[in-house]
Parts: C-alpha cells; structure tokens; sequence
C-alpha cells in the first residue's frame, strides 16, 4: 500500500511571485501551498488575474518563483538553475495550453514524437509506436501522419494531450485546454486528458473558467488574490 | 533566405575571381622579373671596416680584439673573381644556374638614327640558363647569335626607334671607341624599359668596347625555388662576401603594390558577403520573433536553450554549406571564363589574354570570410532565440 508522501507528484510550499516593474510591480503569488497527487485530477478556478496561470507555469518550471520551494517526487528544484529545470521538465512534467501550439511543418505523429526524440530513451521504431498507440487512446488513430492545418480544433487539442503524455510525466498541467473549444469537443477533451491521465496514474491540475469541468473534478481549489480561499 | 543564398554564393564567387586574376598578374610579373633580371643579382664586393674593441686587461690602443662594422661597410664595384664566386655559390643546394655579366653605356647609330642604351655582355650559354632570354626571341635565333662573334640582340623598341631588323649592321660606340655589330636577333621582354635600352653581346666583345680586361658588373643567378632566394642571397652574401639583390628586394614596391590590391579587393568583394550576412541576419531575427510559441513549447518539452540555439544555427549552417560550395564553383567558372577572354597589354609584362591563377588559398580565404561573417549573423538570432522565457512567452499569447 503506497503511502500518502509516496502518492505526491509535485508539491509547492509558499510561494511568491511579483510579475511587472517599478509602480506596475504586482504581488500576484502571496504564499501558495499545493499538493498534486497521482491519480488525481485537480481544478483551480477563480477570477481573471487571480493568478491561476502564473502558479501553473511556475508548477510546470516555465517560470520561477522569487520564493518558495518546488519539489517534483520529493525532490527540490532549484529555482535558478535554468538546466535542472528543463531537465525536470522534460522527464516529469506534461503541458497542454489553451492553444494546441502544434508544429505546422509536422505530422500530428511527429509532433507527439517531438518530446520523445529529446529525452531520447527510445528507438524511431518505438518512438513511432508509442506516438501512434498515444494518439489512438486519443481518437485519432486514423489520422496520425495529417498535418495539424488538416485537424480540426478538437483533433488539434487532441494531439497535444496526446504529446503532453509522451514521456509519461508525472504531472500533467493544463492550462484553459477547453477554452478554445466548443462544448462538445471540450466534453471530448476534458475525458480523453482525465481519463488517459488517471490510467497512468498522472497528478492533473486543470486551471479553467468552466464550473462544469471542474465539478467533474476530484478536487476544486479556488483561488483569490494570489491565495487558495478554501 | 534565398537571397541570402544567392549574396554568399555570388560574394564568395567573385571573392575566387578576383584574387585569381591579381594572382595572374602578379605570377606573370614574377616570371618576367625572373626571365629578365633573374632571382638573384650579384654585385659589389664588401668592404668590410673592423673597428678594435679595448679589452679590460688591454693596455692604451695595443688590443688583439676587432669586430666587423657593419655601418660603416663599404663596396667595390663589380666582382672581381666571378669564377671562384660562382664556384662557391653553386655549392648551395637552391642555385640553378648563374651568369656573369658586364654592363655598361652605350650610343647606338644606325643610317637613319641615334640612341642611347646598355650594353650587356654575355656568355649566351650561362645566360640561357638564368633567363629566358632565347624565348623572348622575335625575330633571328640564339643560333644567330652564337655564330656571330660580332652579333647583338636588340629589344624591339630600340630596335623599332632606331629603324633597323635582323641582318643589319649598326656602330655601337663606348669609352673612347666605336665597333660595327650585326642585329642577330630581336626579342621582347615586355618591360618597356628594358626594351628600348638593353642590347646583348657577347662577352669578349663587350670586353674589348667597355674596356674591361677583367672581372664582371654583376652575376645574375637562377634558383630552384624562387621563394627561397631572400635566405639563398644572405647566405651567399656572406659565402662570397659580395652585395645580393633578391628578386623580392629588388621589386619590393611593385610587390607591394599587388598585396595591397589584392587585400582591397578582398574587402571590397568581401562586402557583398556582409551584405548577405545582414539579410540573413534580418531574415533570422524575423523567424525568431515569427516562432516564439514553438520555441516555448519545445522549451516546455525539455528541450535545453542550446536546442533551439542549434535550430537558427544550424539553418546558417546550410545557407553557409551551399553558398560556399556553389560560390566555389561559381568562382571557378568565372575565373576559367575570364581567362579564356583577350587583353593585350605590355609595359610591366606582355600578355594577350586576362592572367589568372588560382590556388587553394584563394578558395580557403573566400570559405572563411563567409563562415565568419555568417556565423556571426546567425549567432545573434539564434541567442535571441535561447534566451526567451517559455512562461513568459505563452502567458503573452494566453487569454
């Protein structure tokens, strides 16, 4: 039986971040304290500007904290070490954003590939059959050497759950992956990435406007001021 | 970047070109020096002045001690023992050939006219073998020459001033004498100078008009290698211990000359290249601001900032790749081209046809000149690119 320290993906302890310069400087992270576990899929809702984005890039180590500790498995990322953070990154951590933000010039097979031919732990023949096993799981088996123009929006945000899953991170974060969509490919969307993510026992933190999605959550926590209110 | 393309194959091709064509002329200048005056000249012998140098232990001026002062060197003119100088120089390994000579002035009077010129007194075989003498020859031949003792050999211009050709007969005067020689020969060194005012005769006669029983003005020699004679000459300056003239030192200025075109045209060509390197820099730094979400999501892959430095990096690398090989065979085009198109030209030299000369140096200077240039245009994009904050960057394009 795993423990409770052992179920933690990534946990985060008070943490500050000041975004802006001179009288424009802004407190938008005032000491947040969060813990992801795997298997579990989390939202945090709140207002425009409450900070909800800015905790997840600096989650995801897209950014960095100006205090504050961030561990992944247990262990702690230095903030300023530009190198362990892509590191971690690359290993532990899968994005998906509102927008696709898919290569152009590649397939959708290809693109999923992308992360993989970084951490370079498989072979092109493995690397081939784990993008198109992932893009089936995704529906969309048939449709893995089409360019991302000849996707639709769905299929597009589709393949980037399926890329944000390549290298089996730990932690999944996403960031409004419906707001772009309607609501019928959000439905789509939201299912394949909660479904696929708890499978393969992913901590998944869904920031999102939509109060529908996050009731179908395990954990809602609410955000205000750069603080959880709950 | 096409026209990036298009500018480094074109710079580096005209690069090739027209150091190839400056090589040429200054190849055929080399080779007209040394078919005319030769690599080394011989001269005047060296006087050297010793200066006494007062031990501690020496008593007023009684000291055993001297040292050669080099200052206060002085020369005598002419080599008096030619025969044991070119016996001791021809013991070093890079001399060909060598060859006394005597010099003097001469008035030339032919039926119609009168001129002036310099008479050089020759042993036509050593010459042959120091010069190129016999293949300067226009009109008449060597053998003419060698058959008649009292024979000349005329340069053109002179020839054409004082109105007379082969077979005819002019009074050739000197000191307090004159003497009737046959033309046996016309030749063209295309050095205008030497054209007009050298005349070849054979050695005892040119004894007998100059009045010169013994020794020689100076000895011209040949070598192997023509590079080697700057350090053949000092050497043979102290072996024989008379004064040497290398054809570098000789023609020191016109040697310059050529190096400073060659160097500015290098520059002017090499602006082309720059140009280039600013479109492709330009063209680069507008991709970079293009692709900024790609680069934060690869950086959101793990991709490290030396990735996607690569990625603007390596796309220099195949306009540098390309450019340079097309502009190589494109400077090898236009050079064989410009080779192939008439110019007749004499003065310094005498050529029908553009001179080129190509050498690997000039295809390595041209490659480096677009690797730095392009390197450095590339460079700043794709730092710009490392530099990006993914978070920052998709946080920008988020609602």
């Amino acid at each position: 039986m795993e423990s409770n320290s052992e179920r933690i993906a990534l946990e985060c302890r008070d943490l500050h971040k000041h975004l802006g310069e001179g009288e424009m400087r802004v407190h938008v992270l005032r000491g947040v304290n969060l813990k992801l576990y795997r298997g579990e899929v989390s939202a945090i809702v709140g207002p425009s500007g409450c900070g909800k984005s800015t905790l997840l890039y600096l989650l995801g180590l897209l950014d960095r904290q100006d205090s504050g500790q961030i561990l992944v498995r247990g262990e702690e990322v230095p903030a300023d070490q530009d190198e362990a953070h892509t590191r971690v990154r690359g290993e532990h951590i899968g994005f998906v954003f509102q927008f696709h933000f898919l290569l152009p010039e590649f397939s959708a097979a290809e693109n999923v590939m992308l992360p993989m031919r970084k951490l370079g732990r498989l072979s092109e023949k493995e690397m081939e059959a784990r993008a198109c096993s992932l893009l089936s799981d995704v529906g969309l088996g048939e449709k893995t050497h089409r360019l991302p123009s000849q996707l639709s929006g769905g299929e597009q945000q589709r393949v980037a759950i399926a890329r944000s899953l390549a290298n089996l991170p730990s932690v999944l974060l996403a960031d409004e992956p419906t707001g772009n969509l309607d609501v019928k490919n959000s439905l789509m969307v939201f299912d394949s990435l909660t479904q696929l993510a708890k499978e393969k026992g992913q901590a998944v933190l869904i920031v999102t406007h939509n109060p529908d999605l996050a009731d179908k959550c395990d954990r809602i926590l609410r955000m205000q001021d750069g603080q959880f209110i709950d | 970047m096409l026209m990036s393309l298009a500018g480094i194959v074109f710079g580096v091709g005209f690069f090739i070109s027209t150091q190839a064509q400056l090589s040429g002329y200054q190849e055929l200048f080399i080779e007209t020096i040394l078919g005319t005056d030769g690599a080394i000249r011989i001269e005047d012998r060296i006087q050297d002045s010793y200066v006494f140098v007062a031990a501690s232990t020496s008593k007023g001026d009684n000291t055993n001690f001297f040292i050669a002062d080099e200052k206060n060197r002085r020369f005598v003119e002419g080599v008096e023992h030619p025969e044991t100088v070119i016996e001791s120089i021809m013991e070093l390994q890079n001399v060909e050939a060598a060859s006394p000579v005597i010099k003097g002035s001469i008035q030339l009077q032919s039926p119609l006219r009168k001129d002036s010129g310099q008479v050089y007194g020759i042993n036509v075989d050593d010459h042959i073998a120091v010069s190129a003498l016999e293949d300067q020859i226009q009109l008449g031949s060597i053998v003419d020459f060698r058959m008649a003792p009292m024979g000349i050999i005329m340069g053109h211009k002179m020839a054409a001033r004082l109105d007379v050709s082969v077979g005819e007969s002019i009074i050739i005067r000197a000191v307090d004498q004159q003497r009737r020689f046959t033309i046996a020969a016309i030749y063209e060194t295309g050095v205008s100078e030497i054209d007009k005012t050298r005349v070849f005769m054979h050695m005892s006669a040119a004894r007998s008009l100059l009045k010169k029983p013994h020794g020689v003005t100076f000895i011209q020699v040949s070598v192997f290698d023509r590079n080697h004679a700057l350090i053949d000459a000092e050497m043979i300056e102290r072996v024989a211990n008379h004064f040497t003239a290398p054809w570098q030192e000789r023609e020191k200025s016109w040697m310059q000359l050529f190096k400073t075109l060659k160097l500015s045209a290098a520059i002017t060509v090499s602006t082309i290249i720059i140009v280039s390197g600013l479109g492709m820099f330009s063209t680069l730094f507008m991709i970079v601001m293009d692709k900024t979400r790609e680069i934060a999501i690869l950086r959101s892959m793990g991709y490290t900032r030396n990735d996607i430095s690569n990625i603007f990096l390596w796309q220099g690398v195949i306009v540098l790749f390309w450019g340079t090989i097309l502009g190589c065979v494109l400077g090898a085009l236009i050079t064989y081209g410009i080779s192939r198109l008439p110019m007749p030209l004499s003065g310094i030299f005498a050529t029908e046809y553009f001179q080129v000369k190509s050498t690997v140096w000039h295809y390595v200077q041209a490659v480096v000149a677009a690797v730095v240039i392009v390197m450095i245009a590339s460079l700043a994009p794709a730092r710009r690119a490392a530099r990006l904050v993914p978070g920052d960057v998709i946080r920008g394009t988020a609602t």
